[in-house]
């Protein structure tokens, strides 16, 4: 196995499920307000209308938030945020689009989709991160973000809440880093431009 | 890994199958939104159990049967009954009670699948004693979805749910007064599908057929790119009429089409837009 590189990339998805939200704000909260990256955060969630998440997330950051609508511009120094009952999907470098077919892994927004669409797009301009979770989605994500030559990150299982999620990727994918949750937020901002 | 041995369609690819299914079939999926549609052929290769692309495009070729099946499958059909029920809250007490002066109220619904929310609609009418003025236009490109609205019969098990979103809506009689149950279906009232119109219509290639006080098309903008979407858009400004109100999905908008100038929305967090000026 050749030595995985830090390197800065254009975009990160980050991917959790059960126990994976204490992680994601405290990443958000560590991004310096000068970030440019592209942050994409695809979570396992209720249809609410109230978008809680996007205020909570709103709370913690300086950057610009916001939570996917169709065909919206991807613009850098913003962190957006998968809507609940849809995919979230990558028409190019500078455009979403959203899905509503069948769900993958029980899940919509799946992780898997929206992995696979961002390694087709940014390939090795992008790091994946699985967080916490009780279910397989994820996985198959990081294995098309590896072979399209992005980062494969993975919080380390024994500080998640919830392990199955990240345990089930290390059996399954390839991954350039196991992160525990406190070293996560140093870590992200790293490979932030 | 299921991710491993999956078929991926190339660009070649695709663009060959998509000139197939426009220039021998009629379906013109070319200004589809790409990421969406590529996950769906892709499919394709799961279900159906296809090998190869050059599989594939064979039976495109030769076997119609499977060309309506696989118009099915790219174009998507997910629907539910009052569907985000806070959007139903606001038909009832804001637009309905504006419906209700018009002496004839035509309502348009573009691919609208197998027809949930058409009933939905329905319903709102009735309890508004409005529905025998009423005539709801139920149209999409699948003839197969269309056959449904006209039986007007769903599967008993979504019945739960669609109760518990026709509550949240704001509903206030038993929401199984409308159906009958047999084995495992939900037989609607045919008092419902007395006021309904359905045909067969083609977004991408069809033109407008009747002007509307309500147009809804939630959720098959998505698929579309932006260049169709604001095809279609034109499509339903021509056909709404002054004051009249289109339904999108919750997540889809009009701020990027020319039309937006002429339209006002009527709640900031919902996605209802009013016709204000009928000229830009």
């Amino acid at each position: 196995m050749e030595e995985a590189k830090i390197r800065k990339v254009d975009a990160i998805v980050i991917g959790g499920s059960a126990g994976s939200l204490e992680v994601i704000l405290a990443i958000v909260a560590a991004l310096p307000a000068s970030t440019k990256t592209i942050i994409i955060i695809i979570v396992h969630r209720k249809n609410d209308a109230e978008s809680l998440l996007e205020n909570l997330i709103k709370s913690r950051t300086s950057l610009r938030v916001r939570e996917v609508e169709d065909k919206d511009p991807l613009r850098y120094s913003t962190i957006y945020i998968a809507p609940p009952d849809y995919h979230l999907l990558f028409e190019s470098r500078k455009e979403f689009s959203l899905d509503m077919t069948a769900k993958v892994q029980y899940s919509r927004p799946s992780i898997d989709v929206s992995f696979e669409s961002a390694a087709t797009i940014f390939k090795d301009s992008l790091a994946g991160l699985l967080l916490s979770g009780a279910n397989a989605d994820g996985t198959a994500g990081l294995i098309s973000i590896a072979s399209n030559g992005g980062i494969v990150l993975v919080q380390d299982p024994s500080s998640a809440e919830v392990d199955y999620m990240p345990q089930h990727a290390l059996a399954n994918a390839k991954v350039d880093f196991v992160v525990t949750a406190n070293d996560l937020p140093a870590f992200i901002a790293s490979i932030c431009k | 890994m299921r991710g491993l041995n999956k078929h991926i369609i190339g660009d070649e690819e695709l663009e060959q199958l998509l000139n197939e299914l426009f220039l021998t079939h009629g379906y013109d999926f070319t200004n589809y939104a790409q990421a969406s549609l590529r996950r769906r052929v892709n499919r394709l290769f799961i279900v159906d159990r296809i090998s190869s692309f050059a599989e594939l495009f064979y039976k495109v070729k030769t076997d119609k049967h499977y060309v309506t099946h696989l118009v099915e499958e790219l174009t998507v059909n997910v629907t539910e009954m009052f569907r985000d029920p806070h959007v139903y809250k606001i038909l009832r007490e804001k637009i309905i009670p504006v419906l209700a002066t018009h002496p004839v109220i035509r309502i348009w619904h573009a691919g609208c699948s197998t027809g949930e929310e058409v009933y939905s609609m329905a319903i709102l009418l009735d309890e508004a004693n409005l529905l025998h003025k009423s005539l709801l236009y139920a149209t999409d490109v699948n003839p197969s979805v269309i056959e449904n609205i006209r039986k007007g019969v769903f599967p008993l098990h979504h019945m739960k749910q669609y109760s518990e979103n026709y509550i949240q809506s704001g509903g206030k009689r038993d929401f199984s007064s409308y159906y009958t149950a047999k084995y495992d279906w939900a037989i609607f009232d045919q008092k419902f599908k007395a006021r309904m119109i359905p045909a067969t219509h083609n977004l991408v290639s069809d033109r407008s057929f009747n002007e509307f006080q309500v147009i809804f098309c939630r959720n098959v903008l998505i698929y579309f790119d932006k260049d169709l979407q604001n095809k279609v858009l034109d499509l339903f400004d021509e056909s709404l009429e002054k004051l009249g109100y289109l339904v999108l999905g919750s997540k889809e908008n009009i701020r990027f089409s020319p039309i937006v100038s002429k339209y006002g929305q009527t709640d900031p967090h919902e996605k209802i837009w009013r016709k204000l000026k009928s000229e830009k």
